[in-house]
């Protein structure tokens, strides 16, 4: 009776969560994947007559240095998170049981804001007459005030700032796993902190390193409004471009075509993740 | 001058007291075991030793030098951990050449001496296996021999062998025994298996709620036990509470209920006193003529059970208590004859009895 009553919760809130990415993911993936290969109208936004155009022109090195910068961007950030996440992650693990939770909520928090609006909050901190201009100010630390915005440093503390916990979360979780004792024996066997962090505790949490790296590295490729708000447009990106594609020049199957590139790239890092968590699996078993 | 000297050393987890005032000198060569039951504070002291934790107050020196400042890498002491420890990601090769590596070994000299323990601990052809491949046993071997590699002054094992099975145990108490000559190294094993602890070590260290209760040769701490715990600890022991009616420079007499006993001791005996006589130091009897000792009492018999070697009785006493009484079992021993309820007549030869006062 449990068991039925379970059962049929279960299908039925499988069923909502798989109706719902039908309806607002898939299908419209589907609708950009079609559009892609649909021309640009004079009259409607898009006319039917189907070519490879928007692919072919998408080759030009214009488009192609967007897509390099993206990607850039994405890997710079996904690596400043790992560097400042890990410690970060590693103290976390190593806090006694009652204020981990505490811990946790502080860097979980903030997701329950619109990043959007924790971007603008962060301009208010960082602009030339802002908060943390005032403060070093006041502390006699720096004698001007710093030109942080539209700078690539501003894109990069939003970037960071913004994905942060998605790297924290996965390498605490692989870091709280990591049997104490390997450590002392490591110690044991005359291993210093560098030679315990480099030969025991990085290996041991690869699977945490890469699922944060791709938990940041994805969502910061298709990142547009921070470059756009703490970066001032400066240098397009994938994400900025496909929005200009859509909203200003109203070429949806060109900005269709860049989303299909964009959205293929990403399938072929998620692809290369599994992959490597198979092999770092089979490398635990074996 | 001993290798190993701990002067005085408690340690307390907050208001806990876990150790009190251990001092212990262990020599170069010796194979030493803390024997004790869980909880009393065997792993702590390997701990301290191997520097994963401090000691509250008193000092270690190993080989005369103070260690107490130095971390775990910098000490000439190598662990092997009682849940083994090893490292899931490296193969059995290289979880063994951890330690030379750290050290700066040359890498022919890694290899040449990688091989020799894996030759000596008979894992060679698993070398490039993961530890997960292994069974106990082996796992077992790769921690002693990732230990051992690194020719430490002394080797720290704790409990190392608890977790095989019977057999495997035997046969690793054995080999283990024959590594520690052919190496030369000194060991400081933890155990809580007494037998283990008789058949392996040069001298046993008992110990009981953090303190030490007695050090000495297996012989000694069998036949000698310092206190009650010990006699108890190591095997089976019949205990009987007494009081001293007399004593002179040569013989005590004491009274156990309605009996007195004559004990042939030069001992300075208190009013209350425990005689304690090991099962396999009584001897029991059909007929009273065959009684050889003014010690006796007579019995019933409750139980019997025949355990290869041994044969082992359960006997009453008139007052109720229970004796323990083990023979050695030989073909035409009276011993299998026994029937349950008989009357049986049970002394000790004199001398055998270990005196203890009272605590
Ligand atoms: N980190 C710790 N915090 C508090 N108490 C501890 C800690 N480690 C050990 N103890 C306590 O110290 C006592 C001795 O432990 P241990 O040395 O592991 O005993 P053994 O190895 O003889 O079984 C036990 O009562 C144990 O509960
Ligand atoms: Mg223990």
């Amino acid at each position: 009776m449990l068991n039925n009553s379970l059962s049929r919760f279960a299908i039925v809130s499988i069923g909502i969560i798989f109706v719902w990415i039908v309806l607002f993911a898939f299908l419209p993936q589907l609708l950009v994947f079609i559009a892609s290969f649909l021309t640009k109208g004079s009259q409607q936004m898009i006319e039917f007559e189907g070519n490879l155009e928007n692919y072919t022109r998408l080759a030009d090195p214009i488009y192609l240095k967007i897509f390099w910068d993206s990607f850039v961007l994405a890997l710079i950030t996904a690596l400043l998170c790992l560097v400042i996440a890990y410690p970060f992650a590693a103290i976390l693990a190593r806090t006694s049981v009652q204020w981990r939770p505490i811990l946790l909520i502080l860097i979980i928090i903030p997701f329950w804001t619109s990043s959007l609006v924790r971007t603008y909050a962060l301009i208010a901190i960082i602009k030339t007459k802002g908060l943390l201009n005032a403060l070093l100010l006041w502390l006699g630390i720096i004698s001007a005030p710093l030109e942080l915005m539209y700078t690539e440093t501003a894109v990069f503390i939003g970037m960071v700032y913004t994905l942060l916990p998605f790297m924290i979360l996965p390498l605490f979780a692989s870091i709280e796993k990591i049997d104490p004792r390997l450590l002392e024996a490591a110690g044991d066997l005359g291993a210093g902190f560098w030679n315990k962090l480099v030969k025991i505790t990085i290996p041991l949490t690869m699977p945490g390193i890469i699922a944060g790296f791709m938990l940041v590295f994805l969502p910061a490729l298709g990142m547009f409004y921070i470059p756009d708000l703490l970066g001032g447009a400066k240098n397009l990106i994938i994400g900025s471009f496909i929005r200009n594609q859509f909203l200003t020049f109203r070429d949806w199957p060109f900005g269709s075509a860049a989303s299909m590139l964009l959205t293929f790239l990403m399938l072929a890092l998620v692809a290369v993740y599994y992959r490597s968590q198979k092999v770092v699996e089979s490398k635990d078993s074996a | 001058m001993a290798l190993l000297e701990l002067i005085d050393l408690s340690k307390n987890y907050k208001e806990i007291e876990v150790l009190k005032n251990i001092s212990l000198e262990i020599n170069n060569g010796e194979f030493l075991t803390l024997l004790g039951p869980s909880g009393c504070g065997k792993t702590t002291i390997l701990r301290l030793i191997g520097g994963f934790e401090e000691p509250s107050s008193g000092k270690i020196l190993l080989d005369g030098q103070s260690i107490d400042q130095l971390p775990s890498h910098k000490r000439a002491t190598n662990t092997v951990f009682q849940s083994y420890a090893l490292f899931p990601h490296m193969s059995v090769f290289d979880n063994i050449a951890f330690g030379l590596k750290m050290s700066k070994t040359p890498q022919d000299e890694i290899t040449r001496r990688v091989n020799e323990i894996l030759e000596t601990v008979q894992l060679s052809e698993h070398a490039h296996k993961k530890p997960s491949q292994l069974s106990g046993g082996q796992q077992q071997r790769v921690a002693i021999a990732r230990a051992v590699v690194n020719k430490p002054l002394i080797l720290l094992l704790d409990e190392s062998l608890s977790a095989l099975d019977y057999k495997l145990r035997k046969e690793m108490q054995i080999e283990l025994k024959m590594l520690q000559r052919k190496l030369g190294i000194t060991f400081l094993f933890v155990t809580h298996d007494q037998e283990e602890a008789l058949s392996m070590s040069d001298r046993i260290v008992v110990m009981n709620k953090g303190v030490i209760e007695q050090i000495g040769t297996p012989k000694e701490i069998y036949e000698e036990p310092k206190t009650i715990f010990v006699a108890k600890f190591i095997g089976e022991v019949n205990t009987f509470e007494c009081t001293l009616i007399s004593q002179n420079d040569q013989e005590a007499i004491v009274q156990y209920e309605d009996k007195s006993f004559m004990l042939k001791t030069a001992k300075t005996i208190s009013h209350d006193v425990n005689i304690l006589i090991r099962p396999e130091d009584l001897r029991v009897e059909r007929k009273f003529e065959d009684v050889r000792s003014p010690n006796y009492f007579q019995t019933t018999l409750e139980q019997i059970s025949y355990k290869g070697t041994t044969i082992d009785l359960v006997l009453k006493l008139k007052n109720g208590n229970i004796i323990l009484a083990s023979e050695f079992y030989n073909e035409d021993s009276d011993a299998l004859g026994y029937t349950i309820g008989e009357t049986l007549y049970v002394y000790w030869v004199d001398g055998w009895e270990v005196i203890l006062d009272a605590e």
